[in-house]
């Protein structure tokens, strides 16, 4: 018998499989679902065709932000689908017993910023949502995936999947970081390297020296992006970072519950003789403040690198009006968003204001603020950041995916660059024709005063 | 879900790497609350200009061009998780994706549904793409019970892998709800031993 230890991501697995199927995949147990408007509705339809109820209603949590309006969310949703779709939630939720965190609710936000922010992520949980950066959830320790529509009717009918176990990956990150580079920089780094399939097949476990010093919101922005090199999700282990973050917070275990919950989580880390199928070690102090600029995420670059001379996507050079050998640094763009389930949370908001603080932006920039959540808000106006952007001439938003992908009214125009702290940098992702240039959020902010393409690090001082 | 026997058909070539789910249908699309009609909005932005008219260039608006099998290049239905993109392409009439590299929730959705995605080798893919260059009426055989495809006019031929479950499933149209509800009793079992804290 082999002695071989354990990956943190074996050890959550082997406790949730009900049934493994001969010669094929298993049959996972799901700790923790989440739903949004988009892609649950035909998932409902189909379990009230079967006749059936929801198997397990407390364990699905139900938000709506993908459609949301981020202005005059008191008034109802103008857009006739739009509000169709989020009605439509809230009757399938009623109907099948599901706690839904509705538009105003003080509780509503993007589904993978209010997971965490009210303790239903845990460690060695496993945890799934109708939408690819699900990952995110990764951060905390738990095996947190994206799923499709038939999957979601799978879990409301059984609160089980059916699923092949991924290969394992892991990205080390050795050594500290420079100045001015986050955790967004780290894994644009890491995708520029291993494109945006170089994860593919994968479960990829994120540690070393560079990744322990992250705070949770950075972490949660790195597994948040694995999906982006393919990968099925990305996870790191808990540690007294990840309690920390968890403790108190309203659905997190409390007292005697809570010391067995972190005793158990304590024993989830990979054991250090584990072994996994692809290893990818880097060094912190390669990595430089990040920007793309392609038309996926694995065409990223130094921001003040230089487009490859033999970059073999011209198609994505072309939609960005961009030539190889091209440097971006001090280029004119027109829009900058900060939000999404990748940068969306306080810490993001806070890193934007102290860049932003005492400058005012361009005039030749739109900029959207868009919170993650109703709590991220109700933080921002409290610590008085809210002022700080109002200084600089950029009023606050209201929560949701606003223009990470465009559903709503806030879409980027055809033609114009946008500087983003979201994920997908695809073709028409940020509106038909939008030209979108990924960057962390203080990168965002240099840009926003600049009105240009700008090294954060100018902005920093010693 | 439709049984999936062995189909014999001409090809849409999609000479395209990286074609992510955004793409195969843009976000805006995605309001609907049911799953049929999709097809209209298959590649939309890239089939249809800003005033809906169909853009001649691309090959779904290029008449020379039909068939249940669509073949596109590496890393196919890369990004977003949006099951769309597949109720889109089954809608418009495939039922078979060949490339020579799938993103995971894309083909876990295709199988799903029941459209079958193919995975070549790099090699074979470009022999199609040369063959159908040369004769646009190219059928292929994809038979799933020996999993093979073969390119009928040459002969050449190649396996490609699929989960047996799956397979199992898709060739008695058999649908992974009713299997899992099958199981209730087993799940019920599990949930007894399950480790949770409560709040
Ligand atoms: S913020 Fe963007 S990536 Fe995140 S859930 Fe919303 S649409 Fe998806």
């Amino acid at each position: 018998m082999s002695t071989k230890g354990k990956t943190l991501f074996d050890k959550v697995w082997e406790r949730h499989v009900v049934h493994q199927i001969d010669n094929g995949p298993a049959v996972l147990y799901i700790d923790r679902h989440f739903i949004h408007e988009v892609t649950s509705p035909v998932a409902f339809k189909g379990i009230e065709r079967r006749g059936l109820k929801v198997f397990r209603p407390e364990q699905t949590t139900a938000t709506c932000d993908h459609n949301v309006p981020t202005l005059y969310q008191e008034l109802p949703i103008k857009e006739e689908l739009s509000r169709k779709q989020v009605q439509q939630l809230a009757e399938n939720c009623k109907n099948h017993n599901i706690t839904m965190f509705g538009l105003g609710h003080p509780f509503n936000g993007v589904v993978h910023i209010i997971g965490p922010e009210l303790g239903l992520t845990q460690p060695g949980m496993t945890i799934v949502c109708g939408d690819s950066h699900t990952a995110t959830h990764g951060a905390f320790g738990s095996i947190a995936f994206g799923i499709g529509t038939s999957e979601i009717e799978m879990v409301l009918a059984s609160q089980c999947l059916i699923q092949a176990k991924p290969k394992l990956m892991r990205i080390t990150i050795n050594g500290k970081l420079g100045k001015g580079v986050t955790s967004k920089d780290i894994i644009l780094y890491i995708i520029s390297k291993l494109t945006a399939s170089g994860g593919t097949g994968y479960f990829v476990e994120f540690a070393g020296e560079a990744i322990r010093s992250l705070s949770m919101e950075a972490r949660m922005t790195i597994c948040n992006m694995a999906i982006e090199m393919g990968a099925r999700g990305g996870i790191i282990a808990p540690d007294e970072v990840t309690f920390e973050y968890i403790k108190g917070r309203q659905f997190a275990p409390k007292g005697a519950e809570w010391d067995k919950a972190v005793a158990y989580w304590k024993t989830l880390p990979s054991d250090p003789d584990a072994e996994f199928d692809k290893e990818y070690t880097f060094d912190a102090a390669d990595i430089e403040p990040m920007i793309t600029y392609g038309t996926n995420p694995g065409m990223g670059m130094k921001v003040t690198g230089t487009i490859p001379e033999n970059e073999p996507n011209t198609k994505a050079l072309e939609y960005m009006n961009f030539k190889p050998g091209q440097k971006l640094l001090g280029m004119p763009i027109d829009y900058v968003f900060v939000g999404s389930c990748t940068n969306g949370r306080i810490e993001d908001f806070r890193a934007f204001a102290q860049i932003i603080k005492g400058h005012k932006k361009a005039d030749n920039v739109t900029v959207w603020l868009v919170p993650g959540s109703k709590q991220v808000e109700k933080q921002i106006i409290e610590e008085g950041l809210k002022d700080i952007f109002e200084a600089a001439g950029i009023p606050l938003r209201q929560p949701g995916c606003s223009a990470c992908l465009a559903m709503n009214e806030d879409k980027v125009p055809a033609g114009k660059y946008s500087v983003s702290t979201s994920n997908r940098n695809f073709e028409g992702r940020q509106g038909p024709g939008a030209r979108t240039i990924l960057a962390s959020p203080i990168t965002a902010a240099a840009c926003a005063i600049k009105g240009a393409i700008a090294d954060v690090r100018e902005f920093l001082n010693n | 879900m439709e049984k999936f026997t062995t189909i014999i058909s001409s090809c849409v070539p999609l000479n395209v790497e990286n074609v992510d789910t955004d793409q195969i249908v843009p976000a805006r699309f995605l309001k609907a609350t049911s799953r049929e009609g999709f097809g209209e909005n298959l590649f939309r932005d890239w089939r249809f200009d800003a005033n809906n008219q169909p853009k001649k260039d691309f090959v779904l608006n290029n008449p020379t061009y039909s068939g249940k099998i669509l073949v596109a290049g590496k890393n196919f239905g890369c990004g977003s998780s949006r099951e769309h993109a597949v109720w889109a392409i089954y809608d418009y009439g495939f039922r078979v994706v060949v490339s020579s590299f799938f993103a995971d929730i894309f083909k876990n959705n295709a199988l799903n549904c029941g459209l079958l995605p193919v995975q070549v080798s790099e090699a074979f893919l470009a022999k199609i793409f040369s063959q159908v260059d040369k004769d646009p009426r190219t059928e292929l055989k994809v038979d799933l019970e020996n999993q093979t495809i073969t390119i009928l006019a040459t002969g050449e031929s190649e396996n490609f892998e699929v989960n047996p479950y799956k397979k199992e499933c898709l060739l008695k149209g058999y649908d992974d709800v009713d299997y899992l509800l099958s199981l209730k009793d087993k799940i019920e079992a599990y949930e007894k031993s399950r480790i949770v804290f409560s709040v």
